[in-house]
């Protein structure tokens, strides 16, 4: 249309002028969002790469093979336990490598070897005592050093002062490299054993069987606590002044810092009831306090979902208010309490600062069968190899971190599952 | 535009006999509500029946500080549809939750008066409203069946009050209830299919079903047909007059077509009084209070 100047301007050409305007803002919306999303989606994929990257070489681990004479003059095979292993070991590497004449280069020759090799010996002759005198090719974990040499952090290139192998060791090591002694197999130890002070023997079963007694029982005792308080204030309770008090406590429990449960768990638990310090039993009270509010508040959301109308007719046909609650509120408010209980726990399984309080930072070899066990948990066995100073343990810091992020998405994801499948939508 | 508006508007009104005045102008309503003042508050019409089932006397209801129901009194009769009519927000709702006290779950809501079923008081001391519930049944506005099997649906309530002892008799009552509620043929071969699977209609005859397996005195009825298409509406509206022969009926509607089909008496309530009571065709055909016929006429609401 030909519009003049004068004439007043026709709605729709208004909103035409505008419309490109509109849409450029949309245009620039959508693109922040998409910018946030790479952005985030980046930083995740940089810490799974530097992670996995970091921490994959500690599922494999690089093994000698030697040939042990199980020497009966050292094996005492009625108490194998005061047998003299690391004899056998010393004697086996003195005879293959008859060049290592200064008590130095003796020393060194025995460290190219764990010292696990002689517990393995222990183990084979427990088990089968007909080995004593004979003659046995053997594959054993070779030293921390030797691991990282062939895991390429030790380079072979610089001077032996700026190496942790010396000359001589290396000269042994391409003499086994030779005979095809030396090889990596798949580190079973990593997943089988505890602590350790050397890397090649430190395991993360002790760390994960704490963590897993804790959690059980955080599990046991939040989830029935936390419902019943949620079901209780979401349906029971009378709204007064006191119950508004209580939700508001709940909800700045929620944000306290988890280290302030951990010295009250000190206080209360350890210093006040006496329970044992570094124990799964302290550990999973403590975590009980700092997830309940979680599981209280994300009970009650899910509780309140559930539409009032099937309160209302539960209490039409004359069910009681506890009727009405477990015959028909609690059973569609169940997976989302569920959702709710399994994000608090996966909050617990990852959380270090309470339990350093309580003890659970010890260096504890064996692994805890029981409650009243020391034992130490996941992100704390992170946090103690991430302090330690050998190089390996820098791998195997992050082969427990993909553990532990492997507990993390299998529990994120079974709250989605249970989400999808049980959550009805209104 | 304004024509047509006007004449469908009263093409829909009820009842013949009514003047077609020019009501578009509002200040003819706002004028009538100014005059509508304190003393002309008290209810006309027949409040009392021959043989009450329910007997209301001076009942108040405060949501805190909101006085939603002012001083009705009202007798319902065995037997009868009554309806309880008004515009929105008028107290309708509010009145026939106190029947059954599911204003009992409102914290805030408090109840003065009588309200006796048989000559009991169902607000006294030591009545307990889980019995009660089960003698006043109610159907809600919307259809909210149990997310559970058809079965469940209906067998619920006599189970919680023990009304049936073992299989048997849950078929028995399952069948009869759906039969009663004119569903047994649309729903015998799928039981143990959910509830909410139904269409509306369906599933408010279920919860019509699920209210008397329970035997009530009374059934309540909260706009039943509100959320229904004029089919169902329609299938409803006859299982109500089957339903008159054994129960008493209270329902509240906001289609005054339906109040006229389907109760014998009528209530009209205006911000939280009751206005006028009658005997339906009366207030449709010759309202006493201008404020009835200005509602029964279209003239707001």
């Amino acid at each position: 249309m030909n519009s003049k100047g004068n004439e007043p301007a026709r709605p729709l050409d208004i909103i035409r002028r505008r419309l490109h305007k509109r849409y450029n803002a949309e245009k620039r919306f959508k693109l922040y969002g998409i910018t946030a999303i790479f952005l985030s989606l980046a930083f995740l994929f940089l810490l799974f790469v530097s992670i996995i990257g970091n921490g994959y070489s500690a599922f494999q681990q690089t093994h000698l093979q030697l040939e042990f004479y199980f020497d009966p003059d050292l094996i005492d095979t009625a108490n194998p336990a005061a047998s003299n292993f690391p004899g056998i070991v010393k004697q086996t590497l003195r005879q293959k490598f008859p060049q290592a004449k200064k008590r130095r280069e003796k020393k060194q020759l025995n460290s190219l070897v764990s010292t696990g090799a002689a517990f393995q010996l222990q183990d084979m002759v427990e088990k089968n005592p007909g080995l004593v005198g004979r003659t046995e090719k053997i594959w054993v974990p070779a030293d921390d050093d030797v691991d990282m040499l062939f895991k390429g952090h030790i380079s072979r290139d610089v001077p032996e002062s700026d190496r942790r192998l010396s000359d001589f060791q290396l000269q042994v090591i391409e003499t086994l490299e030779k005979e095809r002694a030396v090889r990596k197999r798949f580190n079973a130890t990593f997943f089988t054993a505890g602590d350790s002070r050397e890397p090649e023997l430190a395991g993360i079963l002790g760390a994960m069987s704490g963590s897993l007694l804790t959690l059980a029982l955080t599990l046991a005792l939040s989830f029935p606590i936390g419902g019943a308080a949620a079901v209780y204030l979401e349906e029971f309770a009378p709204r007064n002044r006191w119950v508004d008090l209580i939700e508001v406590n709940i909800n700045n429990l929620a944000a306290v810092p988890s280290i302030v449960f951990g010295l009250l768990g000190l206080a209360v638990f350890i210093n006040f009831f006496n329970l044992p310090r570094s124990t799964p039993v302290v550990g999973g009270l403590v975590l009980t306090i700092m997830t309940l509010p979680v599981i209280i508040i994300a009970s009650r959301a899910s509780l309140q979902s559930v539409p009032p109308s099937i309160r209302e007719a539960a209490l039409g046909v004359g069910a009681s208010k506890m009727q009405m609650v477990f015959h028909h509120v609690l059973p569609l408010a169940l997976p989302g309490m569920l959702t709710g209980t399994i994000i608090g726990m996966a909050r617990a399984l990852g959380e270090t600062a309470p339990l350093l309080m309580i003890g659970m930072v010890a260096f504890i070899v064996d692994i805890p069968t029981g409650f009243t066990d020391p034992a130490t948990a996941l992100p704390v066995q992170i946090f103690l190899w991430a302090d330690s100073p050998e190089r390996a343990f820098v791998e195997r810091t992050s082969a427990a971190i993909i553990v532990l992020l492997a507990f993390l998405i299998i529990m994120n994801s079974l709250a989605v599952i249970l989400r999808n499948r049980f959550e009805r939508r209104w | 535009m304004e024509n047509i508006l006007q004449q469908t508007r009263y093409a829909s009104l009820p009842e013949a006999g009514l003047q077609k005045q020019d009501w578009t102008h509002k200040s003819v309503v706002m004028e009538k509500f100014e005059k509508y003042d304190a003393d002309q508050r008290g209810t006309v019409g027949e409040i009392h029946v021959a043989d009450p089932r329910m007997t209301c006397r001076n009942v108040d209801v405060f949501y805190g500080d909101a006085h939603a129901i002012k001083d009705v009194s009202i007798d319902i009769g065995r037997n009868e549809v009554i309806a309880m009519i008004g515009p929105s927000g008028c107290g309708k709702s509010t009145f026939i939750r106190c029947l059954n006290r599911m204003n009992d779950t409102i914290d805030i809501c408090q109840v003065t008066g009588e309200i006796l079923l048989d000559d009991m008081n169902i607000y006294g001391k030591d009545v307990d409203v889980v019995p009660l519930r089960a003698q006043v049944g109610m159907v809600f506005q919307k259809p909210n069946p149990f997310p559970k099997s058809i079965y469940d649906n209906v067998v619920y309530g006599p189970k919680i009050h023990g009304l049936v002892q073992n299989r048997i008799e849950e078929d028995e009552i399952v069948e009869t209830s759906l039969q009663r509620a004119g569903l047994w043929d649309e729903v015998k071969d799928r039981l143990d299919q959910p509830g909410t699977g139904l269409s509306g209609g369906q599933q408010q005859r279920l919860c019509i079903a699920r209210t008397i397996a329970v035997s009530p005195e009374v059934i309540l009825m909260d706009e039943p047909c509100s959320a229904l298409d004029p089919i169902a509406t329609a299938k409803i509206e006859e299982l109500i007059d089957e339903l008159r022969a054994q129960y008493t009926i209270v329902i509240v509607t906001h289609s005054m077509q339906q109040a006229a089909r389907v109760s014998q008496r009528t209530a009209y309530f205006h911000l939280g009084d009751l206005i006028e009571v009658g005997e339906t065709k009366k207030i449709f055909t010759n309202p006493r209070h201008t404020l009835t016929e200005d509602y029964i006429t279209g003239r707001f609401g």
